[in-house]
Formats: C-alpha cells, sequence, structure tokens
C-alpha cells in the first residue's frame, strides 16, 4: 500500500497541498485495493508479456537525415538564451 | 435526398468528382454545421477553417482528396498546437506531423479541427479535458464516452465524415458506442504510433471513427502499414480492406464469452446485443459460448501497466522546452510547481499510481504482476480462436451516463472499461458497431474481436451486419 | 599505508563511432554550435519513438565480443527514470536487466612479464545525455549530444592501484581504437570514467566501504584522483573513523575529492522494459561475422612484437599505440636487420614530425624501401642523426626518395678524413682554451669543440670521425 504518497509525489516530481494529498492518498488506496484481486493468481510460472505483439530485431540505417532547424524548436521555448534552452538553476 | 453532412466519404467523394459540388463548398457546409451546432456539442477544441480552405483551393489528388476530417487533440500536426487536452502543453506546436497525418495528406484529405478527448487520454468520459466536456449528440445532458469523446461526437454529429482517435483501454470503441458510430482499433503494431502522444506504449494504437464500414475500410488501408519510425510497427502485408467487405461469412464462427454478458451489464445492452447475434446467425454465422476466464483481471492488469507506462511517458512534460512552465528559483521546484499546476487531477492520480507501481519495492508485486496477467488474457484469447474466427460482445457495460454520475469516483469509471480493455492488453484488432438504442434512445454499440492482422474478417462481419440492420441510419437529434 | 590496499572498479562510458546518433538520424559529432544536430526523436517531443543505429549495435556487440563477453541471447533496452534537464525525456533509454554482453574480460600488461585479467562486469548499450552550462543563476541546455551513442563497462573491482587504474584505461582506450569502436577522445568527452573505490587490510578478503569518484577529466586524473581518494580512506581507518558511502568528485585544481554535500538520497530509478523498442536477439552468423571482423588486438600485438623483434615492453608499447605505425614497422621489419634503428626513427624523428604538423602515421606517405635506405646511409656513416632527420622531414613532407632529398638540399655527411683535418684544425686554433681545458682534464671540453666543428660544418661533419680526429691532435699535442 502506499504509505508516503508524498515520497511518491517528489519521485514524480508533482508538488501536492495537503488537500490533495488527501484525496490522492484516499483514491489510490481504494484503487490499490480493489487491484489486489490479482493476488489470486498463482502467476510464478507465467512468463511477463512486455509486446503484446512480438516484433524483433527493428534497425535503422547508420544514415544521416536532416535536423530540425532550431528556430522551431527555440521559438516556443519557454525561456531561452541565444541558441540554448535555459532552465532557473540548479541545486545539488 | 440525405444531407450531404451525413454523406459517407464515397459518397462525398463522388459529388467532389461529378462536380455536383466544389472543396470550397463542401468545406463551408462543414463550417456552418460546426458553427450552428457545435456550441451545444463542444467536439471542437479548436478549428482552422482559413487553413481548410487554402487546401481546398489547391489541387488535391487521391482516394480522400478534399474530404475533411477531425483528429484528436494528441496526434501532431505540424504547425498546429497540440495540447491533449492539458495545460501542460498550451502553447506547444508541434514541428512535424504523426505518420497517420502524413498518409492521410498524402491522399489529399484537409484537417477541419482538432477534437477533444480527456487528458492525455486519461479517462471514459471526456470529462477530464482541461477545456470542456463534450456533450452526447444523442442526449445533451450525457457524455460522449472517451478518451476520444470529441472524434466521436463530431462523426456522430455530421460535423466530418471522418475523425481519427486513440484507443489504449476502449478509448475509439467505447465513444463510438456511446455516440452510434463505428470506431475500429487495429491491431498492436498495425497502424504507425509516430506522432502519437503516448499514454501507454504497449497499449495504444490510432484508429478511424466513421459512420459507415466501408468508410472505416478505406481509411484504415489507407494509415495502416510499416513505419521505419516506429520500431513497433509491424511488417506486415495491408490488404485493401475494402475489398474483401462483401465476401462470403456463411459458416464463420463466432464465440460469445460468458464472462462478458454477467452481472454488471445493463439488461437493454445485453438485449441488443444479443439481438444483434440473432441477426448474425440468420445470415449464416454460426455462435457458441467460449470462455475467457481470465477477464476479471484484466482492469487490475490494466490500471497497473498503463499507469506504469503513462508515468513514464509524462516525464517530458516539465516545462524545460515547450508547454507550460512555471517560473521559479531553483529547477527543482520549477518542476513540481509547473507539473502541479498543469495536470488536472486524473492525470496526477495515474502519475503516481504508475510511479508507485514501478517503484523500487514495489515492482515485482505490481507491475511484473501486471504484465504476468497479461500473458494469461493473452493466453485466453488465443485459446478461444483455436475455436471461433471472431468474438462478439457489447462495447460498452452501459449505455452513455449522465455528465458528473462518474468523474467523482474513478474506480467506478475505470469498471466501465471492462469489455475494451483485454482487447488491449492481447494486442488484438476490434470494432464497436452500432446495434440499437436503449429506450432512452441512447446508442448501444457491439464489439466485434478478432485474432491479431485479420481486421479484414472484423470488416467483413460488420460490414454484413451494417447491411442487414442499417443501425448506421440512425441520427441524433441536435 | 603499507598494511593497506585499494580494491578499484571502474565504469567507463564510450562514444561509438557512427554517422548518427543511437535512435535517430541526426549527426552524432561533436560541433560547437549549440542545439545544431538535433530533431524531434532526441529531442524527446511529444510522440516521438526512438529506433536503433544498426551500426551502434555492431559495434557494441564488436567490442563486448573483444571484451571476452558473453552475448545475451536476448537484449532488452529498459528505462531508467529520473528528471534531469539535460535528459530531454526525463528518462534514459539504457539495459538494465539483460545487457547486451556479461563476465568478459581484459588482459593488461602491467610490468615486462606480468599480465592481469581484469573481470568486465556488463557492457551495455544506451544513449547519451545534453551538455549542460550551469550559471550562479541558471543553466542553459544544449541537445547536440543528446541521444549519442554510448556503450557503458563496468569492471569488477579487480584493480589494485591507481597505476593499474592508469594502465587499465590507457589499453582499453586502444583495444577500442583498434576496434574502431571509438576515438577514445577524452577531451571531447568520447570516453568518460567514473571509480569506485574501498579499501581493505592486505590479506583480507571482505571489501571495505567504496566511495564513488567522478568528475575526472583524463586518465592522469583518475590516477591522481584515486591516489588521494585512497590516502584520505586509509588516514580515516586509521583513526578508527568511518568511511562514508558516497559520490565524491574530484576538483583537478586543488587536487583532491570532496563530497558532493547533497543529501544522497538513493535514486529510485524505477527501471522497465522499453515497450517503445522491440527485442534484440543477436544470430550466431551475425556474431561469428563481427568475430571475423576483429584482428589482431593490442596485447597480442605487444606481445609477438617484444618476443619477434626482441624489443622491451616499453618499445613494443610505443609501437602498437598506432595501429598503421605498427604494421609499418612489421613490414619493414622484416627486411632488415637494423630493428633498433627502425625503431629508433619512429620513436624519434618520425614522431616529431608527426606531431609538429599534429597528423597521425596513416597520414604520411612512406614506404620500406626508403626508411631502409636511410638507416643504409646512416650505417654507412653517409648521414649523420642530424642529416637523418633532415632526409627524413624531407622525405616525409614530399614523398620524394632519400638520394633524391639529398641531392636537392645537397646534404650528405663529411667523413673525409683529409677534409675535416683542416676544419678541426681552424677551430683548434680558434679555440685555443677549450684545447688546454681538455688538456688539464675537462673532458667535456672536447663536446665543445665538436661543436664548432659542427656548426663550421653547418652540422654535415661526422661527429665521431672529428671527435676522434680531435682526441687525436689533442693528445698528439702533447
Amino acid at each position: 500500500m502506499i504509505e508516503n504518497i508524498e515520497y511518491i509525489a517528489k519521485l514524480a516530481k508533482i508538488k501536492l497541498s495537503p488537500d490533495l494529498v488527501k484525496i490522492l492518498s484516499q483514491d489510490l488506496k481504494r484503487i490499490l485495493e480493489y487491484i489486489a484481486i490479482l493476488n489470486e493468481l498463482d502467476t510464478t510460472q507465467i512468463p511477463p508479456t512486455t509486446h503484446a505483439i512480438e516484433n524483433k530485431n527493428v534497425f535503422r540505417d547508420d544514415k544521416s537525415a536532416s535536423s530540425l532547424d532550431r528556430e522551431e524548436i527555440l521559438k516556443i521555448a519557454p525561456n531561452r538564451k541565444d541558441n540554448f534552452f535555459k532552465v532557473p538553476k540548479i541545486i545539488e | 435526398m440525405k444531407e450531404i453532412f451525413y454523406c459517407s466519404i464515397k459518397e462525398l467523394r463522388k459529388l467532389l468528382e461529378s462536380k455536383k459540388i466544389t472543396p470550397t463548398e463542401l468545406i463551408e457546409i462543414f463550417k456552418n454545421r460546426i458553427e450552428n451546432l457545435d456550441s451545444k456539442i463542444k467536439s471542437f477544441v479548436r478549428t482552422n477553417f482559413e487553413r481548410a480552405f487554402k487546401e481546398a483551393q489547391t489541387k488535391k489528388e487521391g482516394k480522400l482528396a478534399y474530404i475533411p476530417f477531425a483528429v484528436k487533440d494528441n496526434i501532431c500536426i505540424k504547425g498546429e498546437e497540440i495540447t491533449c487536452c492539458s495545460k501542460i502543453l498550451k502553447g506547444f506546436i508541434s514541428p512535424y506531423d504523426a505518420t497517420v497525418i502524413e498518409r492521410l495528406k498524402n491522399e489529399g484529405a484537409i484537417i477541419i479541427g482538432i477534437t477533444n478527448m480527456d487528458e492525455f487520454a486519461f479517462g471514459s468520459s471526456t470529462e477530464n479535458s482541461c477545456y470542456f466536456p463534450t456533450h452526447n449528440p444523442f442526449d445533451l445532458e450525457r457524455v460522449p464516452g472517451g478518451s476520444s469523446g470529441g472524434s466521436a461526437a463530431s462523426v456522430s454529429a455530421g460535423f466530418v465524415p471522418f475523425a481519427l482517435g486513440s484507443d489504449t483501454g476502449g478509448s475509439i470503441r467505447q465513444p463510438a458506442s456511446f455516440c452510434g458510430v463505428i470506431g475500429f482499433k487495429p491491431t498492436y503494431g498495425r497502424v504507425s504510433r509516430y506522432g502519437l502522444i503516448a499514454f501507454g506504449s504497449s497499449l495504444d494504437q490510432i484508429g478511424p471513427i466513421t459512420r459507415t464500414v466501408q468508410d472505416c475500410a478505406l481509411i484504415l488501408s489507407i494509415i495502416s502499414g510499416k513505419d521505419s519510425k516506429d520500431s513497433t510497427s509491424v511488417e506486415i502485408e495491408v490488404p485493401d480492406f475494402e475489398e474483401g467487405l462483401e465476401k462470403e461469412i456463411k459458416g464463420l464462427k463466432i464465440g460469445l464469452p460468458k464472462e462478458y454478458f454477467v452481472a454488471g451489464i445493463q439488461e437493454e445492452v445485453k438485449e441488443k446485443v444479443l439481438e444483434g447475434v440473432k441477426i448474425l446467425e440468420k445470415l449464416g454465422v454460426s455462435v457458441k459460448e467460449i470462455s475467457l476466464p481470465h477477464t476479471k483481471y484484466a482492469i487490475p492488469a490494466y490500471y497497473i501497466v498503463a499507469p506504469s507506462e503513462a508515468s513514464s511517458n509524462l516525464s517530458r512534460f516539465d516545462g524545460v522546452q515547450y508547454g507550460l512552465r512555471k517560473e521559479s528559483a531553483d529547477l527543482a521546484e520549477m518542476y513540481e510547481v509547473t507539473r502541479a499546476d498543469g495536470f488536472g487531477l486524473e492525470a496526477k492520480r495515474r502519475i503516481l499510481l504508475g510511479t508507485f507501481c514501478l517503484s523500487s519495492g514495489f515492482y515485482e508485486a505490481y507491475y511484473l504482476k501486471g504484465l504476468k496477467t497479461r500473458t494469461l488474457i493473452k493466453r485466453d484469447f488465443e485459446s478461444a480462436f483455436k475455436e471461433v474466427s471472431l468474438i462478439v460482445t457489447p462495447t460498452s457495460p452501459t449505455p452513455a451516463f449522465k455528465i458528473g454520475e462518474k468523474i467523482k469516483d474513478p474506480l467506478s469509471m475505470y469498471l466501465s472499461d471492462v469489455f475494451t480493455v483485454p482487447v488491449n492488453l492481447a494486442g488484438l484488432p476490434a470494432i464497436s458497431v452500432p446495434c440499437g438504442l436503449s429506450k432512452e434512445n441512447l446508442p448501444i454499440g457491439m464489439q466485434i474481436i478478432g485474432p491479431a492482422f485479420r481486421e479484414d474478417l472484423i470488416l467483413r462481419l460488420a460490414f454484413w451486419f451494417e447491411r442487414e440492420t442499417e443501425f448506421y441510419k440512425i441520427r441524433p437529434r441536435i | 599505508m603499507i598494511d593497506f590496499e585499494p580494491v578499484i572498479g571502474l565504469e567507463i562510458h564510450v562514444q561509438l563511432k557512427t554517422k548518427t546518433k543511437i535512435f535517430c538520424s541526426c549527426l552524432n559529432e561533436f560541433t560547437l554550435e549549440p542545439n545544431k544536430n538535433i530533431c524531434p526523436v532526441c529531442l524527446g517531443l511529444p510522440g516521438v519513438l526512438p529506433v536503433l543505429n544498426k551500426k551502434a549495435f555492431r559495434l557494441a556487440l564488436k567490442a563486448a565480443l573483444a571484451l571476452n563477453c558473453k552475448i545475451n541471447k536476448n537484449i532488452v533496452f529498459d528505462r531508467k527514470n529520473y528528471f534531469y534537464p539535460d535528459l530531454p525525456k526525463n528518462y534514459q533509454i539504457s539495459e538494465y536487466f539483460s545487457p547486451l554482453g556479461e563476465n568478459g574480460y581484459l588482459e593488461i600488461i602491467l610490468k615486462e612479464d606480468q599480465i592481469k585479467k581484469i573481470r568486465i562486469k556488463r557492457i551495455h548499450l544506451e544513449e547519451d545525455a545534453g551538455k549542460l552550462i550551469h550559471t550562479e543563476k541558471f543553466s542553459l541546455i544544449d541537445y547536440n549530444r543528446a541521444g549519442a551513442p554510448l556503450i557503458e563497462i563496468v569492471t569488477e573491482p579487480d584493480i589494485f592501484s591507481p597505476d593499474e587504474a592508469f594502465k587499465f584505461l590507457q589499453q582499453l582506450k586502444l583495444l577500442l581504437q583498434y576496434l574502431e569502436v571509438s576515438d577514445c577522445d577524452m577531451e571531447k568527452g568520447f570516453l568518460r570514467c567514473d571509480a569506485n573505490i574501498s579499501v581493505r587490510k592486505k590479506g583480507e578478503a571482505k571489501l571495505g566501504v567504496k566511495t564513488e569518484i567522478k568528475n575526472m577529466n583524463s586518465f592522469k586524473a583518475v590516477k591522481s584522483a584515486l591516489e588521494y581518494e585512497f590516502k584520505r580512506q586509509v588516514e580515516l581507518l586509521k583513526e578508527n573513523k568511518e568511511i562514508i558511502q558516497e559520490t565524491r568528485l574530484w576538483d583537478e585544481a586543488k587536487q583532491k575529492t570532496f563530497s558532493m554535500r547533497k543529501k544522497e538520497e538513493a535514486h529510485d530509478y524505477r527501471y522497465f522494459p522499453e515497450p517503445d523498442l522491440p527485442v534484440f536477439t543477436p544470430q550466431d552468423e551475425e556474431i561469428e561475422s563481427i568475430k571475423s571482423e576483429i584482428k589482431e588486438l593490442p596485447l597480442q600485438k605487444l606481445l609477438r612484437f617484444k618476443s619477434t623483434f626482441n624489443l622491451t615492453l616499453g618499445e613494443a608499447e610505443f609501437l602498437i599505440q598506432d595501429r598503421e605505425m605498427a604494421e609499418f614497422f612489421e613490414e619493414t621489419a622484416k627486411n632488415t636487420s637494423f630493428v633498433k634503428d627502425l625503431y629508433n626513427l619512429l620513436k624519434g624523428p618520425i614522431s616529431e614530425y608527426l606531431n609538429q604538423n599534429k597528423i597521425s602515421f596513416k597520414q604520411v606517405k612512406i614506404s620500406s624501401s626508403n626508411i631502409l635506405k636511410i638507416i643504409e646511409l646512416k650505417n654507412k656513416g653517409k648521414l649523420n642523426n642530424i642529416q637523418v632527420k633532415e632526409v627524413l622531414f624531407g622525405v616525409l613532407k614530399e614523398n620524394k626518395s632519400p638520394e633524391e632529398i639529398m641531392r636537392e638540399k645537397g646534404i650528405e655527411q663529411i667523413s673525409d678524413e683529409s677534409k675535416l683535418l683542416q676544419i678541426v684544425e681552424d677551430v683548434m686554433k680558434r679555440n685555443l682554451q677549450a684545447c688546454i681545458d681538455y688538456k688539464k682534464g675537462k673532458k667535456s671540453a672536447i663536446m665543445f669543440l665538436v661543436g664548432q666543428v659542427m656548426k663550421e660544418t653547418r652540422g654535415k661533419a661526422n661527429p665521431n670521425l672529428v671527435r676522434e680526429i680531435l682526441e687525436r691532435r689533442l693528445k698528439n699535442e702533447d
């Protein structure tokens, strides 16, 4: 069960207000209780399915194609400095 | 004389080719209808008639020349704002076209507008849009279904002859059934996902929403096929889906999974679907009861796997390159506040659920368990398809519910996906076709599921059913 | 310190020598222009999907095979989820559960006869992140490098001294260059190294607490950092203080490591298999074909040179640094007994020429016969060392024969005693003090006189002969 939704929110980088912490804790608790029905299934011998339709060995050739004109993406950037994207300082 | 806005694509092409109508006139007709009626339905979040008229004036060739269509707000169109109906993507102008958009443009089709959806496709009612809810054309107090509610409503209301939607757990089929139109989810890997803003990467597919089976087959033929930009798209021949529609269905064996006709399903839904099955029997199809024993584990498995993948897919929305940014003193703060402000409640719910299921200590019990359950569900279908060629079920346990009815209870909303979700987990193709109206005049949908890459078989059965029943002629009274 | 020994493991990231990035078709090149080589895929824009570069895959397999790794039958990519602005999707596509290669080793030569096996724990493919430029108030992001193809090589803690680590890195670099897997240019960031070090009492089997060291920008820095860290840990142990398991950064200017000071929250990367990529199953034929591309490796060549040509470790090490030079050496040495002379020319004037012109051996044209001719001329007394260099430079620059160069530049060593005698007499007359000094016992004075004769003859005199003549004359004068 989710003991600490605040830890999960930190991992997911979403700031939660105390109200939301309450609401989402309850929601998730209910959902996980419902999901617990899966414990009825013995899946120890069952392999997991990551891809429903199997595909293998898909490659592309090492050939170059024209790049994006950087202005197209920089022009919609929330913050930029010359030809860089700009973000606030990173506190280590 | 049928109104032009309810013509099929084939009929519109005939009118255009015979010059009974010009492309500009055609766009004008749809524009007028949308401007008159969409204020009630609110299927579109953005329209671009100016661009559409410009396109209508250029020389176009192809099977869809000058045919207008609508696109769900999670499929990238170059030069257009694409937001997944989320605050966090406001201002994102896509610098590229999704592969399906390229293919449709190559056949001459014209995008007329972008349709409403549940934010990031999280939902079954289109109530989770950051803009507004869409209203069901058959009953404005009810939901159109979701997450492709806008697309389904726009086709149902005669705003466009076809629209694109996306389906991760039923998001094309269920709104199609609520709005009385046809919705098709292809086999996973049949249609390129390049340009579809990902929700559940191993489950998502783009598909057409149309009013006739033939239109559906046409669109599917055009958008299907291997894409070198999508490593999950499969190298397999795309048949001409229209060609096979009239092939014989006598002797086809269909299965009715007993787990899909149990308690929880509204009596009328069961009634209408079984009536539909009787009609199929009359046409020469044989019916037998089958079992998909792990059905009840599909929703729990889905609500682990899909949110897990989504939580990772949505990590990129952080205010750095595009979209919403809440400027802050430091980066960590910027991430957290931007995402808190930009994501709606359901999005937050799913991201947190998914993050939890993948987190250290819980990965085996949740994510891996979900993937293993998926194997069992896939095997259920594989066994079933050894006995029958197609499987028929209701699309949804109920017809359209009222706006506001389920939104406060996420779990009850999730449970309404019970018949569609297993199909995504198994990667199979499926269609929803209208099979009648409830006493309250609400559309009911019948789902036909096929083996992997047998879209042709599904379309064939749907075509015969459509011809025999003519439910596709039912229009909402807007 | 004598009682303690360091236990070191290395984690090396190597940028592969491909034309394009790992999952998109952008150029994989080092450029100073920011955000030049970008596209929707490596930017991680909404809706994009990765497609694996075949060459990157082959190069990774090549490296893994050359490092004697067992190649996984099912190679699966996984997502490593964490937020950082140089990571466009806020997850990195890497390999965690089923890496490309495991349980290999690299043999390195430490001393004349000491070869040690360093075990390779794993090698896997992953995408690189972009670059950040930090200032006090903000950071700037350049995505040129985002999506560059990397292999990560992790050793077991088999390295027992900083010097061993240094040698390992040098020899690993040479191996990867021989394989043409990477240029390994640390200055361009093509090779990056992090180190783990713990300390234990000699003879103990149990490992101590390890610290991770980052930010070392050269092999020398790795060695210095490990030396510093070893000392630091030993001091702590001697004082019975605790060693904290942490990440420390190397400060090149201060020549010390320091703690990162941030709260060491263990990263929960929430690894899960990448749904957007299929499984990769290298077939036996492909593996064999890649294996056959692997020619003689540096260590093998070194050992062979040592024994075949009777070279010291240092001499052999020098020759194998440049594969083309090694091959030239071998080709030429076959046809002469003057192997040491050949070596000296390569080590001396030829290397000087290459360094001066900032080129590699591959870029000069020199034939075996030309260089053997020069050696012959020198041994016959026709060229002194200075003239050898002059002729050699001429041959390298103009691609002519030694004889032509000698003729053009009028180079010939004067070995005619009668000619030299006169000059010697003149020099002796003009430098009486030096003659006196020599006779008094200052033996080094003769070198001065030799130098004067060389000056007179503009370097053409045979210095040994000059010295002989001087010694005779000075003795005779007594």
